[in-house]
């Protein structure tokens, strides 16, 4: 694929690459404290705790027009902002970095290259809200995070980053590593409290929500590792430097996470707004001999798009008016060798497996899919199994605690949209027989269309 | 030494030691419980699962019944109730990796091993056993296929190269994660969950080859931010004198306790960066 365009953000004069969260990521010890000084780490916090009131802070976040970039893309500042400060409980922040969203892979390498920018992160959002616990929540099956965050950590103690009477300013932070045990759904904030408080990580019925109840019952602020990593760049230079890059609501930059059917996967730190056509470009193009069939714009509890929305800008509300969301930039990318029911019976599996059982419709919805869509692949679909699979899908979207059975029905129904032809294949030919599986692989010999 | 030995050393009752670290673990937090986790991976990595004599050793440190324990223990998939081998292998077969290969380094390795899912290996005289799991989506798709061996990654794998790396792995030969350190045994995995750092944190590198494919291609075209505010001479000294203070502090709090002592690194744990791991940034 060969294309050319035109950057679509809203300031034509910012270059399409910005590099802030991954800008260290090249150097080497990039996770030492020595390293991320260097590149004038922790000049943020000087300038956050001895320069300003964490109102400023918080202020200062607010007019940045920093979104959350945890999938849900809620304003950072004015999350923040909810935390009944009057409350005599103690404030907690608490970082979700229990990245697990097919397709995801934005936060994993950030706090393996620079766990101090999340640190730092950290720091400033507790000074805002005025919390002095923080934990970060990461996911157990990244050890080597795990171990990065916790010298990080560490050394932020030795350096008096954290602890009691942090840099001579009066203020304390105790900040905690807890690494989690391998249950997707603790990536949805209140199972994540449950979880933290070392219980079964099942969603909680909302309100109130953690702003008022959250760990402990407490005033809690949950946020995604990269929004909190974002905090010490908006501090540092500012709510309008961080705000002069994006589209009009979708301040900043953000990792665009490439994956897939392309030639040079991987992280992609831009500005909001680039296009899918943009990115892949970057990438080098989607592997040589095949086209672009489907992707997801945000993981895969976003609906799928095709080649027709190449040129959607990514960000919250193009994507959203395109009939999709942004979430988390992981933009899985799949040429036309894949079966599409294939695909979507593989995410369906995981939500039935992920589901945490506590609502009705998704426990046993994402049963009778996987059940529906396993007969299609194998080429032994019934008669109305599409019709089946839509009504299912209407009646697990919105009638459960959380969003984990609306995101099961996401790649289901956007598929049968955009594919239905390969569904209704499935009443007698196999996914198998119909897209060789091996010819998707990365090993399949080189295929030139014959 | 027979099977049945074998089978008997691996299992170390939980000794003392281990419940004095499961009480500093709950000391950490706010409310002790909020430990549990953590907890649960200390006693995985003494008895390498999830034991009944584990369930009683938490409950009783935090005044749980053992139902209460049980129904979190068994929530989450970390927690195995079988024993695991010296190594866990999972194989990422969610929808992207499965795509890219998965499906078939899996399908290689089950056949290779002679175990299905969740099994593993029959213990042989010299060799190591390895647990083989599918896992779900594990936050390395640029890297597809991934392969995870004891939660490191091991990235771009094929078949061939799986079956290598189990080979390794049960003769005991020294394995690299691709983007991390030497492998250790599951139980010294998780000692490190727990929240115990073995003084690793510092091999591998700082990312893999995918990670920096934006950061190269921007550097290459200088591409960047806007200019944005520079870091004075002032917050330069500034930084000095914070460092000359710490470093006072830690010094006049010598000896001390501090709740973010159970946090820390042991001092003097620093390690040379891994050599020659392929995906080393440059």
């Amino acid at each position: 694929m060969s294309t050319t365009s035109e950057p679509t953000t809203q300031h034509p004069e910012i270059d399409p690459l910005t590099p802030v969260l991954s800008a260290d990521w090249g150097e080497k010890r990039s996770w030492t404290r020595a390293v991320y000084e260097t590149g004038g780490g922790y000049d943020a916090l000087r300038r956050g705790l001895r320069e300003m009131t964490p109102e400023q802070v918080l202020t200062e976040v607010k007019e940045s027009g920093l979104r959350g970039r945890g999938g849900a893309g809620f304003p950072t500042g004015m999350k923040w902002g909810f935390i009944p400060q009057e409350n005599p409980n103690p404030k907690y922040l608490v970082v979700n970095a229990d990245e697990s969203e097919p397709g995801t892979c934005k936060d994993t390498p950030l706090m393996m290259a620079s766990p101090h920018l999340l640190v730092e992160g950290v720091i400033l959002a507790s000074y805002a809200i005025n919390a002095h616990h923080a934990f970060i929540y990461v996911r157990g099956e990244i050890l080597h995070v795990v171990r990065r965050l916790q010298q990080a950590v560490a050394e932020a103690y030795e350096a008096g980053y954290l602890g009691r009477d942090i840099l001579g300013t009066g203020y304390d932070l105790e900040v905690v590593v807890h690494a989690g045990a391998g249950a997707y759904i603790c990536g949805e904030e209140t199972a994540l409290l449950d979880s933290l408080e070392g219980r079964r990580g099942q969603p909680r019925l909302r309100p109130p929500f953690p702003a008022v109840a959250g760990l402990y019952a407490s005033p809690t602020v949950i946020n995604n590792v990269e929004s909190i990593a974002s905090v010490p760049g908006i501090v540092r230079h500012g709510a309008e430097w961080f705000a002069s890059m994006g589209t009009e609501k979708s301040k900043g930059y953000v990792l665009y996470s490439l994956s897939g059917h392309v030639r040079e996967p991987g992280q992609f730190e831009a500005p909001l707004g680039i296009t899918l056509r943009e990115l892949i470009d970057m990438a080098g193009g989607i592997r040589e001999g095949h086209e672009l069939k489907f992707w997801t714009p945000g993981g895969s509890s976003t609906p799928i798009l095709t080649a027709e929305h190449l040129d959607v800008p990514l960000d919250y509300e193009a994507v959203g008016a395109a009939g999709s969301m942004l979430g988390t930039r992981a933009l899985q990318v799949f040429d036309e060798t894949t079966s599409v029911v294939r695909a979507v019976l593989r995410w369906t599996e995981f939500y039935k497996h992920e589901s945490c059982g506590k609502c009705t419709p998704c426990r046993e919805g994402t049963w009778w899919l996987v059940q529906t869509l396993k007969r299609l692949e194998a080429g032994q679909g019934e008669e109305g199994d599409i019709e089946k699979l839509v009504d299912l899908c209407d009646n697990i979207l919105g009638r459960s605690f959380c969003a984990l059975g609306d995101g099961a029905t996401s790649p289901i129904t956007s598929a049968i949209e955009h594919f239905r032809g390969e569904f209704e294949a499935g009443m007698h030919t196999p996914a198998w027989e119909l897209f060789p599986y091996r010819a998707s692989s990365v090993f399949a010999p080189e295929v030139t269309p014959a | 030494m027979t099977q049945q030995q074998s089978r008997q050393v691996q299992t170390p009752p939980i000794s003392e030691d281990v419940r004095a670290e499961l009480v500093e673990i709950g000391t950490r937090y706010p409310q002790a419980r909020s430990g549990l986790l953590p907890m649960l991976h200390l006693v995985q990595s003494v008895q390498g699962r999830v034991t009944a004599e584990g369930i009683e050793a938490c409950a009783e440190v935090l005044g749980l019944s053992t139902a209460e324990v049980s129904g979190v223990a068994t929530f989450y998939t970390m927690y195995k109730r079988r024993p695991v081998g010296d190594y866990h292998v999972g194989v990422c077969t969610n929808t992207l990796c499965a795509v890219m290969g998965g499906d078939e380094i899996f399908e290689r390795l089950k056949d290779h091993l002679d175990v299905g899912n969740d099994e593993t290996t029959e213990p042989v005289d010299g060799l190591k056993d390895i647990t083989l799991e599918h896992v779900e989506c594990n936050a390395a798709c640029d890297y597809a296929p991934v392969v995870m061996v004891n939660w490191e990654f091991m990235d771009h794998q094929t078949p061939e190269s799986a079956v290598q790396l189990v080979d390794d792995l049960r003769q005991g030969n020294e394995v690299r994660s691709t983007r991390g350190p030497r492998i250790c045994t599951f139980r010294q995995a998780e000692r490190v969950l727990a929240g115990f750092p073995d003084g690793l944190a510092d091999e591998g590198p700082s990312a893999g080859i995918a990670s920096l494919n934006g950061l190269q291609l921007a550097q290459l075209n200088g591409w960047g931010p806007p200019p944005g505010r520079v870091g004075t001479d002032a917050d330069r000294a500034q930084a000095v004198a914070d460092q000359d203070r710490a470093a006072a502090q830690a010094t006049a709090e010598d000896g001390q306790e501090g709740a973010a002592a159970t946090q820390a690194s042991p001092a003097g744990t620093k390690h040379d960066d891994a050599p020659g791991t392929g995906d080393e940034a440059q």
